[in-house]
This record gives C-alpha cells, sequence and structure tokens, in this order.
C-alpha cells in the first residue's frame, strides 16, 4: 500500500542507496520507504538534488510543492511508462470534436452538480431556497451548446451553493463569496487549500493510467496547469474536499487558531494544515461497496474508476457516465 | 500459403493472453496495461527472482521478442506459480518452441509449477505448429480492431488486474 508523505518542515530531502531519508534543519532523520510513496508534499523550504529526482521518477513518484502560505506552487510529474499512444490519440479526438468535448464537459459539470446538491440536501435547514435556484438552473446543463455557457452555469451555481455554507457551517465561520487569490477569510483559505490537495490527488490517480492529462474538455488545455486534472476535481472536489471542511469546522476541529493572516492572507498554519490533511487523507481512505463491482472501493479508488471509464469512452468501449455518489 | 513468422511475431505475453481473455489480448495490445494494481505481477516476480537462483540461464531475450526463462540444452523452461490457467501457459511456451524452430533450434519444454512442485513436458508437433499459426494469425487480427472485444464475463475476471477497469459501470 503506498500513501502520501506530507514535509512540514524545513530541510533537505535525499536519496541514500534505496532509501529516501528527509533530513530537517536540527539534523533529525525521517525515513520514506521507497515502496510505500506515492506522493511527497513538500509544504517547507526543502533542499533537493537530480539524483533523488532521478530516483523518484524510476518509481513514478510525484513531487507537490506549496509556498509559504501553503498555497499550491506546482509539481513534478514524472514521465509515465505506461503510455498508449491508442488512447491519447483517441482522447485528443474527443477534444478536437465539439459535440463530444461539449458531452464529457456536461458529464463532469452534472456530476459536480450531484455532489452538490447531496451536500445541501444533508444540511437542508434555511437553504431550501438555494436548493432549488440550483435544481433549476441545472436543467440548463442539458440545452448547453457551447462550453462557456456551460461554465456560466456552474459559476451560477457554485455561488449559491457557497451562499449555503453559512448556514451549513456551525459556528462563526462564514463565507461572503468565493475569492481565490488570495483568500482572505478561513472558509477560503480551507477551500482554496483543499482543492489543491484535490488537484494533485487526481494527477497522481490520472498517472497510474494511459490518460494524457494536458488534454481537457470542460477547462481549456493550456500550456501551464495538467487541466484534465482541474475538469476530474470538478466532480470530487464536492464530494471530498466541501465535507471534509464541513466535518473539520462542526465538530470544531478546525478554529480560528488554526488560521494566520498576513498581509491580508488568510491561510491554514501548520497545525491547521496538519489537521486538514489528517482528515482529507482519512476521507480518501474510507471505503464504499460498490454496486457495480461488488468491492469495496475507497474515495481515491472511485477517481482510478472515473479515469477507468474515461478510457473505454474514448477507445470506443463504453459510454462515460460520471460518477454520482449514490451512498 | 506459406507461413511467414516475420510477419506475424508477437510477444509470448499476447499468446499467453489470447487463450485467456482476447480482451485482454487487446487492450495490452493497445498498451493499456494495469501493472500498478496487481498484486499477482508483483508476487510472479519474487517467486521468479527466488525460484532459480541455481541456474544460470536465466531470462534470455530472444530476438528482442521472447524472454523465455530458462534455457538449457534440451529444455526451454518456464517458471509458473500455479496451475490455473495451463492451456494458456502450455501455449506461450509452445510459441517459443515454434519460434526456435523457425530459427533452427530444436528444443523441448518444461513448465514448472513452483507452488505444486510439479512439472510438465511438452513438445512441438505438427498439429500444434498449425495452432500455433492460427493463433498469430487471429492475434494479428484482434490487435488490429479499433474496438476492444465486447465484454464477457469469465470465472476468473474477479481475479484478473483488468476487473476493475472492465466492470466499472454507472447504473443510469
Ligand atoms: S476482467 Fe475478465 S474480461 Fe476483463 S480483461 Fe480480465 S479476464 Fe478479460
Amino acid at each position: 500500500m503506498s500513501r502520501d508523505f506530507y514535509i512540514f518542515s524545513n530541510g533537505r530531502l535525499k536519496r541514500k542507496d534505496n532509501t529516501i531519508y528527509f533530513i530537517d534543519c536540527l539534523e533529525n532523520k525521517r525515513t520514506l520507504p521507497i515502496e510505500q510513496i506515492n506522493c511527497i508534499h513538500l509544504f517547507g523550504e526543502i533542499d533537493l538534488n537530480s539524483k533523488l529526482i532521478n530516483y523518484l521518477s524510476q518509481y513514478g513518484i510525484m513531487l507537490s510543492f506549496y509556498n509559504y502560505y501553503g498555497y499550491y506552487s506546482g509539481t513534478y510529474y514524472p514521465r509515465k511508462k505506461n503510455v498508449s499512444g491508442f488512447t491519447v490519440v483517441n482522447q485528443a479526438n474527443h477534444y478536437n470534436d465539439y459535440e463530444k468535448r461539449l458531452y464529457i464537459a456536461k458529464a463532469f459539470v452534472d456530476s459536480a452538480v450531484h455532489h452538490i446538491l447531496k451536500n445541501m440536501r444533508r444540511h437542508k435547514e434555511g437553504i431550501e431556497d438555494l436548493i432549488e435556484r440550483i435544481q433549476n438552473e441545472r436543467k440548463n446543463i442539458e440545452e448547453a451548446q457551447r462550453i462557456d455557457e456551460l461554465m456560466g452555469i456552474e459559476g451560477r451555481i457554485r455561488k449559491s451553493y457557497y451562499k449555503s455554507f453559512n448556514k451549513i457551517l456551525k459556528s462563526d465561520f462564514g463565507i461572503q463569496k468565493r475569492e481565490k487569490r488570495p483568500p482572505t477569510d478561513p472558509v477560503n483559505a480551507m477551500i482554496s487549500f483543499g482543492n489543491s490537495l484535490m488537484y494533485t490527488t487526481v494527477l497522481s490517480e490520472i498517472y497510474k493510467t494511459q490518460l494524457d492529462p494536458t488534454i481537457s474538455f470542460l477547462h481549456e488545455p493550456s500550456v501551464k496547469r495538467f487541466s484534465l486534472g482541474l475538469d476530474i476535481s470538478e466532480i470530487f472536489k464536492p464530494l471530498i474536499v466541501d465535507t471534509v471542511i464541513f466535518s473539520l469546522v462542526n465538530n470544531r476541529v478546525i478554529t480560528f487558531d488554526e488560521f494566520d493572516i498576513e498581509e491580508g492572507i488568510c491561510y491554514l498554519n501548520e497545525k491547521g494544515r496538519k489537521k486538514f490533511i489528517s482528515e482529507y487523507e482519512r476521507k480518501l481512505g474510507t471505503t464504499i461497496k460498490h454496486r457495480k463491482l461488488k468491492r469495496k472501493v475507497s474515495y481515491r479508488m472511485f477517481i482510478r474508476l472515473e479515469c477507468y471509464k474515461l478510457i473505454k469512452h474514448f477507445i470506443g468501449d463504453e459510454e462515460y457516465k460520471p460518477l454520482k455518489a449514490w451512498w | 500459403m506459406e507461413f511467414n513468422l516475420d510477419n506475424f511475431k508477437v510477444q509470448g505475453v499476447k499468446v499467453n493472453y489470447y487463450y485467456i481473455c482476447k480482451r485482454k489480448l487487446w487492450l495490452y495490445s493497445k498498451g493499456i496495461t494495469m501493472e500498478q494494481n496487481s498484486d499477482r505481477v508483483m508476487i510472479g516476480k519474487l517467486v521468479h527472482e527466488n525460484s532459480y537462483k541455481r541456474l544460470k540461464k536465466k531470462e534470455v531475450l530472444i530476438d528482442d521478442m521472447l524472454k523465455i526463462d530458462i534455457l538449457d540444452n534440451d529444455y526451454v523452461r518456464e517458471v509458473k506459480i500455479s496451475s490455473k490457467m495451463t492451456k494458456a501457459d502450455k501455449m506461450q511456451l509452445m510459441y517459443y518452441l515454434y519460434y526456435l524452430d523457425s530459427l533452427g533450434i530444436k528444443k523441448k519444454g518444461l513448465i514448472n509449477y513452483v507452488k505444486e512442485k510439479r512439472q510438465e513436458e511438452i513438445e512441438l508437433t505438427d498439429e500444434y505448429k498449425r495452432e500455433i499459426e492460427k493463433t498469430l494469425i487471429d492475434i494479428k487480427e484482434i490487435s488490429q480492431k479499433r474496438k476492444p472485444p465486447e465484454l464477457v464475463k469469465l470465472p476468473y475476471c474477479t481475479k484478473c488486474a483488468y476487473y476493475e477497469f472492465c466492470f466499472v459501470k454507472e447504473e443510469v
């Protein structure tokens, strides 16, 4: 079983023989067994060299970097071993044909909305009107003729959704509106933090398949980001990240003490990040009995399954239907 | 018509998959592999590394195409964990014998089932030669299909590395 490692302190990451070591600034040594690493997340100021990178690449291990505020900076994505030209060519065909692209983009948005509504219904007091508004807006997805129209629908839905956070979240946590860069309140800070964790988790699952992370459908394929990761994240953000936030806040695990504000930027401090990550990892590991596979499947595996369904769609095996959590 | 091996040669594992599942063969031939979630592959590697330490020639690569486990004066040997897929294992080895035969090297085959401590000897006959040729023609045809063969549930699907891939579905 491989897992993600998170490094919060400053120090040096290095390879010696067949082991990875993290040595912090006080010379404390921590061992990371190579076969057990899925992805390493670096929050501190870390020195590393190409010898380490080459070694990690052999094992297909991703490195994700975060800045001082814990905001995502980027990922080192090693060259893939399991490539399938056939799959990539067909994936690209589904991007190039606008009808086909729209079909997949709609599926992503509809699944996201399904999960958004699921969250809202669980806490429905006082937000019935917002739920209704979203249900009405959802009907437009089917009719949308263009991707930007679809993006507009999604934007409006998210606006109503985030408004409902003020009711869903007990305690004094609230949100005026969603602000991405930089977040200025704790709720926005958590959404941003959670969404970047989600993005890297999705990337690491894409990595294990033959999908090309640069060819996306809802988001415009761009040179800067592995935009397929953004696409697939849409499905899982409400299902995983938002439920983590609700549980942390409503069970009073996270309080205002876990946030710092500097120069107008609100961010989770180290204690806050650790709490968030541990709940996030717990969620990813939670299993559900899959009604088709008849076996237990973790939330993380659900992401991989989504990749498999996309591959099947691209190679003409079976039409893609997005996940709509039934539990 | 004369059968020309050069036009049909494939990796041995494809011959194996041909007898297990045509869909698996197709997916594999398109580069859609499932290494990352197969424990059996891992076990296979371990068994392999530990079983034949004493014998010198292990894993010989022939013609950039065949990875033969062990080659000695009389035999080509294959190491397998269990005997569940006997037909597939046998035909994969038969293909090796056929291939070597076409290079003018005559050998017999020996399959070692490590777990069961059992061996099976096989010999290339004319009948098997024809069967291998037919199989190679079929493999080429299947690999060139634009779509994978339709999913049909086989008794060993739940143990296959492709199980999640093949059977994941949404209920609407
Ligand atoms: S799961 Fe079954 S159908 Fe799919 S590749 Fe494996 S054996 Fe073939």
